[in-house]
């Protein structure tokens, strides 16, 4: 890649050492916070705040223990939130990798008649801002039926609040992952269809044997940029889940915020909800990085 | 066989399965009225902002256990949220008309929610409510849509010893300290060195700490939000002398170097800590104080800025909602929990000021030497609620940009003249929210 060959070489002008300085200087500004955290989560509040004006309040030293963590578990139930989040984040990112590659398939391989208006009123749907659509969404998904086994019946309920789908089927048609997928498959030649074609496949079989196998980078990116929205959803579920045992983490961290900030433990439940996105990134950032440089989308 | 027989098939096995089970019905979900009735047992939902408050939230589940054992007709069902995004939780369930049938409400919004629709009147016995604070009771329009267990009280809490140290007196609670004294008390706690910041007003507060903290102080000089002789306008009252007088002062409290523009994210730790000798807190802060002072700490009452000392009134309240299905059953539960033991088991476990007259009886730290006894005082003597109007939200947010930009540095009148013509175009695009 030109970006690496550029860096293995050095810049010119810009000697070696400033540049491995730089390199640490921004290592620092973006692992601190993150250090800081992990650290005060291990000691008490007081502690905490009376670290602040030294180096102490980045290193694991005075009262350490782990009652922030215990202090976690006693005040919210955690692990549900947890649970519920991995739950509703890996769905949507299941399903919506699915849906909008298809989607996208379509728009870029397939010919058909309003394709291009199509495309453009889907990108055109990236200027709105959710939080103008989100309280006539309320209203739909209050509106909307659904399925239901009881016992040997299926039940026609009306409303979907206080579900898992209400926090996963909305988010899974995505412009944004569409476009990507677009971008991306529009530049795998068209070539190799034809060959499939003339091998009997059908436009599934192009789909799912040509075209997603080379499409590994935009699978990776979009499941990162479906990933963490989802993951840190927060209005959405605030006005749509009503009961514990369905609320993701993100609402979980409002827990901390009494009248006595307890604010250890949000260092801890911070800690907490943090490592899995961040193991999320480090598992696909080459890939992540890969498409996008390919695809010039900037985030 | 080919793909599409078996497509075909099962296709016609789903539709047969759907078939003979039989009965494709619609259901009708009686939980989105707040409660659904099942073998005879009619289930409340109940809807509290004590997620995460682990104390409190124990005595609503205990209230809720009592209520649910001491009959068979009713249950009700607890359902917690965080108090910070509890708000926004009730108004889009409103929207959505899936209101719980009992719900808890911070005082000042009982008018608004009740004008909105969310609330039906509770209509209650009288008797019911005969040994309630008026600060804890949600009266709109004379009808009642609210009570509380509890109320809580702003104070300052200083340390006599630091005070008597550089010769400023300790305040009292019939004798608060001057503007005057008050000043001159921050000028010397400033002048010691020992402090960087010698008051903590709790600048980097948000939401309703803001109108709850400083609109007492703008009534100590002698403004308020709103004229309250018919809550029409805030002409005058917002943007006259008087609080013009107090928007400077709060200014200068940073321009002379008294108080951080930002304050650390919790005042009481600081206070703790010794960085901060004059702290704006609540009541709710009064155990971690007194744990590191003990006899040293003095809560007091913030200055008389000239119009008598003020604090705010009126914390959380119990409501009903209009949409509840079993409004009975939520009046059962409600008149259920005004007994007097749950106000003396709410004080006892949370330190908060009993909402019943008849509870302070049972509470030794409220008695004439009681160790709480100062805020009990400090709410009946000083409270003043936040104006009982639909529009207090409007006025409130507009109230907490305005405090934002005053401590900021922005000119008090331009700030006050643009708070006021908001407020007052807000209550007229509202047809004066009427009832």
């Amino acid at each position: 890649m030109a970006v690496d060959v550029a860096v293995r070489a050095g810049r010119p002008g810009v000697p070696r050492v400033l540049l491995q300085l730089g390199r640490i200087v921004l290592m620092l500004v973006f692992s601190l916070p993150i250090l800081f955290m992990i650290v005060s989560s291990l000691k008490p509040d007081t502690q905490i705040f009376s670290d602040l004006t030294s180096l102490r309040a980045f290193l694991p030293v005075g009262h350490i223990s782990l009652d922030n963590y215990r202090g976690v578990f006693e005040r919210v139930p955690a692990a549900q939130f947890l649970l519920n989040s991995v739950m509703v984040s890996v769905v949507t990112v299941a399903v919506g990798i699915v849906v909008n590659s298809l989607a996208a398939f379509a728009l870029s391989r397939m010919r058909w008649r309003g394709r291009r208006i199509v495309l453009a009123a889907i990108i055109a749907t990236l200027i709105v801002p959710f939080e103008t659509l989100a309280l006539p969404l309320v209203w739909w998904v209050n509106k909307l039926p659904w399925l239901e086994l009881n016992g040997f019946s299926l039940v026609l309920s009306d409303g979907w609040l206080d579900t898992y789908r209400v926090q996963i089927l909305p988010f899974i048609a995505n412009a944004f992952s569409i476009y990507l997928f677009y971008q991306f498959f529009s530049s795998i030649p068209t070539e190799l269809d034809e060959a499939a074609r003339v091998d009997g496949a059908s436009w599934f079989g192009i789909y799912r044997r040509v075209v997603m196998p080379l499409s590994g980078p935009a699978v990776a990116t979009v499941a990162i940029l479906t990933f963490l929205p989802a993951w840190n959803s927060y209005l959405w579920p605030l006005m749509v889940v009503q009961s514990e045992a369905k609320r993701p983490v993100m609402v979980g961290i409002q827990y901390f915020f009494q009248l006595n900030v307890a604010w250890g433990q949000i260092m801890a439940y911070s800690a907490m909800i943090t490592v899995p996105v961040l193991v999320l990134f480090v598992a696909f950032q080459r890939a992540f990085v890969n498409s996008i440089a390919s695809s010039g989308v900037k985030g | 066989m080919s793909h599409h027989r078996i497509h075909r098939r099962i296709a016609a096995a789903v539709v047969l399965v759907a078939a003979s089970s039989g009965l494709v019905a619609c259901s009708s979900d009686s939980s989105g009225t707040g409660a659904s009735t099942a073998d005879g047992v009619t289930t409340l939902k109940l809807w509290t902002h004590n997620g995460g408050n682990a104390q409190e939230l124990a005595i609503n589940k205990q209230v809720v256990a009592d209520f649910n054992a001491s009959q068979s007709k009713y249950k009700v069902d607890l359902q917690a949220f965080p108090q910070a995004s509890y708000n926004d939780a009730v108004t889009a369930a409103a929207a959505a008309k899936k209101l719980p049938c009992v719900l808890d409400i911070d005082g000042p919004n009982v008018p608004n929610w009740a004008w909105a629709g969310y609330l039906a009147p509770l209509d209650l016995p009288e008797e019911t409510f005969k040994d309630q604070l008026p600060s804890t009771m949600g009266k709109v329009d004379d009808k009642v849509y609210s009570f509380g267990h509890y109320d809580v009280a702003l104070n300052m809490a200083v340390r006599k010893s630091v005070l008597t140290t550089i010769g400023v007196r300790v305040p009292t609670i019939d004798k608060p300290w001057t503007r005057t004294e008050f000043d001159a008390a921050l000028a010397k706690l400033k002048a010691g060195g020992k402090y960087r910041y010698t008051l903590d007003l709790g600048t980097s507060g948000t939401g309703e700490w803001l109108p709850y903290a400083y609109s007492p102080l703008l009534q100590s000089f002698g403004g308020d939000l709103i004229n309250r002789s018919d809550y029409k306008s805030a002409a005058d009252v917002l943007n006259g002398p008087k609080a013009i007088e107090w928007a400077t002062w709060m200014r200068s409290l940073i321009a002379n170097g008294y108080m951080a523009q930002k304050s650390g994210a919790d005042g009481t730790v600081d206070f703790v800590n010794g960085k901060t000798a004059i702290v704006y807190t609540g009541s709710w802060a009064a155990d971690a104080i007194t744990k590191k002072y003990g006899g040293d700490v003095a809560f007091v009452p913030p200055p008389d800025l000239g119009n008598g000392a003020k604090i705010g009134g009126g914390s959380w309240q119990w409501g009903l909602s209009s949409d509840c299905a079993a409004k009975d059953g939520a009046r059962e539960y409600l008149k259920f929990s005004a007994q007097t033991k749950y106000f003396v088991e709410y004080s006892q476990k949370l330190g908060l000021i009993p909402g019943n007259t008849a509870a302070v009886d049972q509470l030794p730290n409220f008695a004439a030497d009681g160790k709480y006894r100062v805020f009990l005082e400090l709410a009946q003597k000083y409270a003043v609620v936040r104006p009982v109007t639909p529009a207090y939200p409007f006025i409130s947010t507009t109230f907490q940009k305005a405090c934002q930009d005053i401590l900021a540095g922005g000119d008090p009148k331009k700030v006050l003249d643009k708070a006021t013509s908001d407020i007052d175009n807000n209550i007229k695009s509202n047809g004066d929210y009427q009832f």
